[in-house]
């Protein structure tokens, strides 16, 4: 028993020791909440170079994307005090700049503003004041194996129609040797299935909601579309769609298991087999809305302890000078420069060397229209700038991937979808 | 007798290769996560390279590089180290009291500690985050891990101790009385040298599970008390595979208390098989 008492007292006192050794430094220090992709992880060591000259360390807390959301708005929502610099997402920054949670960003003029594209810049503003700055953006597009097209004889063009684009999947689907003619998102989520979903009901001139907002999900619209995206992934998908996001594609993808694939921009930066080309979204007579736009941003949020430290860092993370140092620095290089946020970018020879997708980049991000129009009375193109939109996203995505799997009907996946729906934007007071 | 015996001769057999086979199929992912580890991101998402690779340590690296591994794994030790001590100096007078002195009210007591466990712990997390931050400040503080980790598990504690009390002889609690022992000296004299397999395998099942918490010890941290649990949430990434990166991450966080159990894996199925042999 003297031998474990000794013992007990020992780890105590070496553990307080060690919790005492510990001790808080008393330099400047930015504490930054970000979201866990290449660009953010590169950031990590690029930034190191901002602490040598600037002094201040920076304290990277990296999150999985949902709880990244859950953790900053549990501390925006609290007062905030946590982290001096959040990443957010175009769905939150124009409603959290509006209810003042984020402080408006102003720039000095080298940062140069006006380089940053007015789809992001219009994105990421409430009323026309930015407040948050994109670090990387994204749209979507048609990324597709040109040697299987070739092959079966079938071309997809920029804006094609979705019946050609359903017959080149039919005319490249192969699943004897492994090859799926399309593979889309099926998995459930607002920022999974749904984004993808949502360009294609925007293809087919539907919308979320009427001029009242209210839900409208068992329009025409919404069921020629989800019912064209039903059939098409059914026939032509890889089994078990209902289960794959972005990264489960990806890997299909890299597998070679894909002929074609509709999602991110960004996806093209990480496919590894060749003979890929790119298209532009198709659509079903509505260009508008078919391809999305996203921005992971950075934004300040009010009562940040260091704000001015952080409005610093800010620029100088969403600033040409850090494009120049991604692709100066030994261990990256031009082909991991942040993409999607500066005109000037893309303008780099060396550039549109490193990323061949570069300009269909661009074509999409340029041509995505987040504008509240007559057609669609909210901010957004797979998504609605409103609180209430991850909830009803969220639900209606659950009712889609029941239809994808075959346990619902379109018709009654859609039913419920809008009744749920309906029953959250009735509470929440919009009628 | 020949069939009997071919019978006995087969099942023999069976058992073993059977338990066999289901350890393999429990320890297969965590052999693929060490093995993925080694390979580059690359690499581990290439059809090519299952098997087949030029291992590398770059991941292991990269993760205390990048990632202060070091910080994360200090955390999570002294915060389940504590909470756990904490959770056995509630616990041990708890279930004592309850197994030796029970009261009308002691089963209803045991079933109401159990019930806390049905909380969903979402319900509770606006709350939490609002009253450690802004009132109690203690957010992001070794202390409110400590504590929350105590909570959280002292339920499990007090049944698993209480189960164990119980084990033991009434008769020789009630001569220490007779013979005048205090009741600190009753639980220090007689019940925890009594009990101490019991009490050893609590604190094992109690420091793994400390360990392995990742919902609250990843919303009520940031920086100064954030533990392995939320290193590893960190490294999922929505948009990019990086698997080896991850597995690495992965590796790192459970290694230590997969040697822990390994070395007290004795203790471990003594305390996990209690009471279902008599």
């Amino acid at each position: 028993m003297k031998y474990l008492r000794n013992t007990a007292l020992g780890l105590t006192l070496g553990v307080t020791g060690a919790s005492f050794a510990m001790a808080d430094s008393h330099a400047t220090e930015l504490t930054i909440a970000i979201v866990n992709n290449g660009h953010m992880i590169n950031m990590q060591s690029v930034a190191e170079a901002y602490t040598a000259d600037t002094g201040i360390k920076l304290n990277w807390v990296s999150l999985e994307e949902g709880v990244l959301r859950e953790q900053v708005t549990s501390d925006t929502a609290t007062g905030g005090g946590q982290y001096d610099i959040i990443n957010i997402g175009m769905q939150e920054a124009p409603i959290w700049g509006a209810a003042g949670w984020i402080e408006p960003l102003e720039f000095s003029p080298e940062y140069d503003i006006d380089d940053m594209l007015p789809a992001m810049r219009n994105g990421l503003s409430h009323e026309g004041t930015l407040y948050a700055a994109p670090f990387y953006g994204e749209s979507s597009m048609v990324m597709y194996r040109k040697d299987l097209t070739d092959a079966a004889g079938v071309t997809i063009a920029d804006n094609d129609s979705w019946d050609n684009v359903r017959a080149a999947a039919a005319a490249i689907h192969d699943p004897d040797a492994g090859v799926y003619g399309v593979c889309l998102r099926g998995k459930p989520g607002w920022g999974d299935n749904m984004a993808f979903v949502t360009t294609v009901v925007n293809s087919f001139g539907g919308a979320w909601f009427d001029k009242d907002m209210r839900p409208t999900l068992e329009s025409d619209e919404w069921k020629a579309a989800i019912n064209f995206y039903v059939d098409l992934l059914g026939e032509f998908g890889p089994p078990g769609s209902e289960g794959n996001s972005f990264n489960e594609i990806l890997a299909l993808y890299n597998e070679g298991k894909c002929g074609m694939w509709i999602d991110a921009t960004i996806a093209a930066s990480f496919l590894t087999v060749d003979g890929v080309a790119y298209a532009q979204s198709p659509n079903a007579g509505n260009a508008v809305g078919a391809n999305w736009l996203w921005a992971w941003a950075m934004a300040v949020p009010t009562g940040s302890p260091h704000s001015e430290a952080a409005h610093d860092f800010v620029e100088w993370a969403t600033s040409k000078a850090y494009v120049q140092a991604v692709a100066n620095h030994p261990d990256f290089g031009w082909g991991s420069v942040p993409t999607g946020t500066r005109a000037s970018t893309y303008a780099y020879p060396e550039f549109q060397a490193a990323a061949p997708f570069a300009a269909a980049e661009m074509a999409a991000i340029e041509s995505a229209a987040p504008e509240a129009t007559d057609m669609k009375p909210y901010v957004g193109v797979q998504f609605a700038a409103i609180p209430e939109f991850p909830e009803v996203g969220s639900a209606v995505a659950q009712e889609i991937a029941a239809a994808l799997s075959g346990a619902k009907s379109v018709d009654e996946a859609l039913a419920a979808a809008q009744s749920a729906a309906d029953n959250i934007m009735s509470e929440a007071g919009y009628y | 007798m020949a069939t009997v015996t071919q019978h006995s001769r087969f099942g023999n057999a069976l058992w073993p290769v059977l338990a066999w086979v289901v350890a393999l199929i429990f320890f297969f992912p965590i052999f693929w996560m060490v093995f993925t580890s080694f390979k580059t991101d690359a690499d581990a998402v290439k059809p090519e390279n299952l098997f087949l690779f030029t291992p590398t340590l770059e991941n292991y690296v990269n993760m205390t590089k990048d990632y202060d591994y070091w910080r994360f794994a200090t955390n999570s030790v002294i915060t389940s180290t504590f909470a756990t001590l904490f959770a056995l100096v509630v616990g041990v007078p708890a279930a004592y009291a309850m197994a030796f002195d029970p009261s009308r009210h002691t089963k209803d007591v045991l079933l109401w500690m159990l019930s806390t466990k049905m909380l969903p712990a979402a319900a509770v997390l606006y709350p939490m985050t609002f009253l450690t931050k802004n009132f109690l400040d203690m957010y992001d503080t070794r202390f409110l891990v400590i504590l929350v980790l105590c909570l959280i598990n002292l339920p499990i504690v007090i049944w698993m101790l209480f189960t164990y009390f119980k084990e033991i002889p009434k008769e020789i609690i009630e001569a220490g009385k007779m013979d005048g022992v205090s009741t600190w000296g009753e639980i220090k004299d007689i019940l925890i040298p009594l009990a101490w397999g019991g009490i050893a395998s609590t604190a094992l099942l109690t420091f793994i599970f400390c360990w392995n918490e990742a919902y609250w010890t990843v919303r009520l941290t940031t920086i100064d008390a954030a533990t392995l649990s939320k290193l590893i949430e960190g490294n999922r990434a929505p948009e990019g595979l990086f698997f080896g990166r991850l597995s690495a991450v992965s590796t790192a966080a459970v290694a230590p208390i997969i040697i822990l159990g390994w070395f007290c894996q004795k203790q471990l199925v003594q305390g996990l098989t209690f009471g279902a042999v008599k």
